[in-house]
């Protein structure tokens, strides 16, 4: 059985007194897109950079492919930083031109222009590039390697919804080819669509991990129903004694049930006859997950 | 192993990098032309005012020493200060313990100077030589300032604002050694620095006419060797600076008591032993002094050997420290 991509074990990473990443342990595979969530200062960056052999780990281990990490993610890792520059004075083409001299089997400049689509300003000085042009162009940096796994440190942190989906749309690309990608972002949005595992970091510590709907079954149950208060008015005394369980909210324009039992609830409101056409069913979506874990990190 | 292809890429960034950005040019090139031409129109005119004398030992007793508008410089290397009366940048010498003085014949201030030191008891010894113009002498100086200064910003100011910026986050996170990036800098600026003082050089030359009696090979190794220790300088104090704000304190640190000290502006004859001494420390002092020595006084390889042999252990232990403590992030 072929070891993992990427397994940290234990890793720990301490700045004086204060414990950056505290003894985590989880394993990557190829393929895989991972995303790394939690609020700020949760240790994700620090995780990562571990993962990219540029921080050393106080305690605990990196391994890649089965090898303790050495300087292997040099040539085998694609880094898209959270912040960086490059050299002033350079065009897009010369930017490229420059990471392509650096690796010994590079992926030819023609294919990552089209891949990231960098033709339009492809001889312009890279500092005068737009937020998502920059994005693109950092990811075909990343990407000059074709490497093994490619890190993405909050890639769309500053973009416009349509850059931000444009570039979604590219790393789906991407993640299509069978590369492994490992993503930090405060987007869960983002998470939810290109992730196919997630993992919920705070103050060091993995909270939660696994996959995007089995994350959310596993800790939210409940679906919300939303109707009008003229329709719910007409149908809540007898629903409640049908379903003492379900919770009941109100507020001037609509009344919310909450239970765990949608498909019955379903059933009961259209056997009632009443005017289902603007009734509203909602689930708990990652920003609730986001929300419930952070606090639990809180208090505890 | 250097990796060549990966050096030759990050060389071509930093060159392409000096040659688009038209303020370096501004600094670099234009201005230490201007400031020659200006030097030149401002020191044209003799200095009137003041006899200059050197003193080997002196003799209060001389009629000499009660005349107005004469300075007198203590000197100890007789050699020396002899070669500054055949240059006319001293206007006599006296040796009050052997009685004995020297006279440039073809100094104006000089034979007013024979006239009052022949009614003594000293022995007349005559010497020759053209005077050196200001601007002859300080023409060094220009060059290893401006040198200084493209060397100390133009690698230890790059590398710090690079580290801040996050280029060397990014170019670390690739194959490219930092042994492969520091040569690349240090390639690009030693170019960059012999290109501009060449052009600086032969644009002074052509405007102004100097006479270069030394060798032209030697002057090029003395200005080669003097980038490369400033250069090394600029490495070291920006091996680990973490911001720009540090990085221009240190520098202003480095460079002013060179710009006062080194002689590049005025001779350091008249200061104190121990100014002299520290001032001797200064790897610009070297570069000038030996600079001066090649142009001036056609000085050979043996006789600035001792300032190169300086000039190349400050250069060595600068950049192996420089190397040593050198990290991608602060």
């Amino acid at each position: 059985m072929n070891p993992p991509l990427l397994e940290a074990i234990n890793l720990t990473r301490r700045y004086g007194d204060l414990v950056a990443v505290n003894d985590i342990s989880f394993k990557i595979n190829t393929g895989q897109c991972v995303g790394l969530l939690g609020p700020n200062g949760a240790g994700k960056t620090t995780t990562v950079e571990m993962l990219e052999g540029l921080v050393s780990p106080t305690s605990g281990e990196v391994r890649y492919r089965g090898e303790p990490l050495k300087d292997q993610m040099a040539s085998a890792a694609g880094i898209m930083f959270q912040s960086t520059a490059l050299q002033d004075y350079m065009t897009v083409r010369e930017a490229l031109v420059m990471f392509s001299r650096f690796y010994d089997e590079p992926v030819p400049i023609d294919r990552l222009v089209e891949q990231c689509a960098l033709d339009n300003f492809l001889d312009q000085d890279s500092r005068k590039v737009s937020g998502g042009q920059r994005q693109r162009l950092l990811l075909a940096i990343a990407l000059v390697n074709n490497p093994d796994v490619l890190f993405l440190d909050e890639p769309t942190t500053g973009l416009d919804p349509d850059a931000r989906q444009r570039f979604w749309h590219l790393i789906s690309s991407i993640q299509a080819e069978g590369k492994t990608i490992v993503i930090t972002t405060h987007y869960m949005e983002e998470a939810r669509v290109l992730c196919d595992e997630l993992m919920f970091m705070h103050q060091g510590k993995i909270l939660a991990q696994g996959k995007p709907d089995t994350l959310l079954s596993e800790r939210f149950e409940d679906a919300t129903v939303s109707l009008p208060n003229e329709v719910a008015d007409s149908v809540l005394d007898e629903f409640k004694l049908a379903f003492p369980e379900a919770m009941a909210s109100r507020n001037d324009q609509s009344t919310s049930i909450t239970t765990s039992e949608l498909n019955q609830v379903l059933g009961y409101l259209v056997g009632t006859g009443a005017d289902l056409s603007q009734l509203d069913v909602s689930k708990p979506t990652l920003d609730d997950l986001f929300m419930s874990l952070a606090a639990e990190g809180d208090a505890a | 192993m250097i990796g060549l292809r990966r050096f030759l890429a990050v060389l071509a960034a930093r060159n392409r990098e000096f040659i688009r950005d038209r303020s370096s040019w501004a600094w670099n090139v234009i201005f230490p032309v201007l400031l020659v031409i200006g030097l030149s129109i401002v020191f044209s005119g003799e200095d009137q005012t003041r006899f200059r004398v050197g003193v080997l030992s002196y003799d209060t007793a001389h009629e000499l020493s009660d005349q107005r508008y004469t300075s007198f410089l203590h000197v100890d290397d007789e050699n020396e200060a002899i070669r500054k009366v055949e240059r006319h940048q001293l206007d006599a010498l006296i040796d009050g313990s052997t009685k004995r003085y020297w006279i440039n014949e073809t100094s104006p201030n000089g034979y007013v100077l024979d006239q009052l030191l022949s009614r003594g008891d000293y022995q007349r010894e005559p010497v020759t030589g053209n005077a050196v113009r200001y601007i002859d002498w300080v023409l060094p100086g220009i060059l290893g300032v401006n040198m200084m200064f493209a060397s100390l910003f133009g690698v230890g100011y790059v590398i710090v604002r690079y580290r801040k910026s996050g280029v060397l986050r990014r170019l670390k996170a690739t194959p490219l050694s930092a042994f492969e990036f520091l040569a690349a800098q240090i390639v690009s600026r030693l170019w960059l620095i012999l290109a501009v003082a060449t052009t600086v050089f032969i644009g002074t030359h052509w405007l102004l006419d100097f006479t270069v009696r030394g060798s032209y090979l030697l002057l090029f190794f003395v200005l080669l060797l003097g980038a490369l220790s400033l250069i090394s300088l600029g490495l070291l104090m920006a091996s680990r600076t973490p911001s720009e704000e540090l990085a221009g304190g240190l520098l202003n640190l480095a460079t002013w008591p060179m710009m006062l000290l080194s002689g590049a502006w005025f001779t350091l004859d008249a200061a104190p032993r121990w100014v002299q001494l520290a001032a001797e420390i200064l790897p610009l002092t070297q570069v000038i002094a030996a600079a001066r020595a090649v142009m001036i006084d056609g000085a050979g390889f043996v006789d600035i050997a001792p300032r190169l042999l300086m000039l190349a252990v400050f250069t060595l232990v600068c950049m192996v420290l420089g190397a040593r403590l050198f990290r991608w992030e602060g």
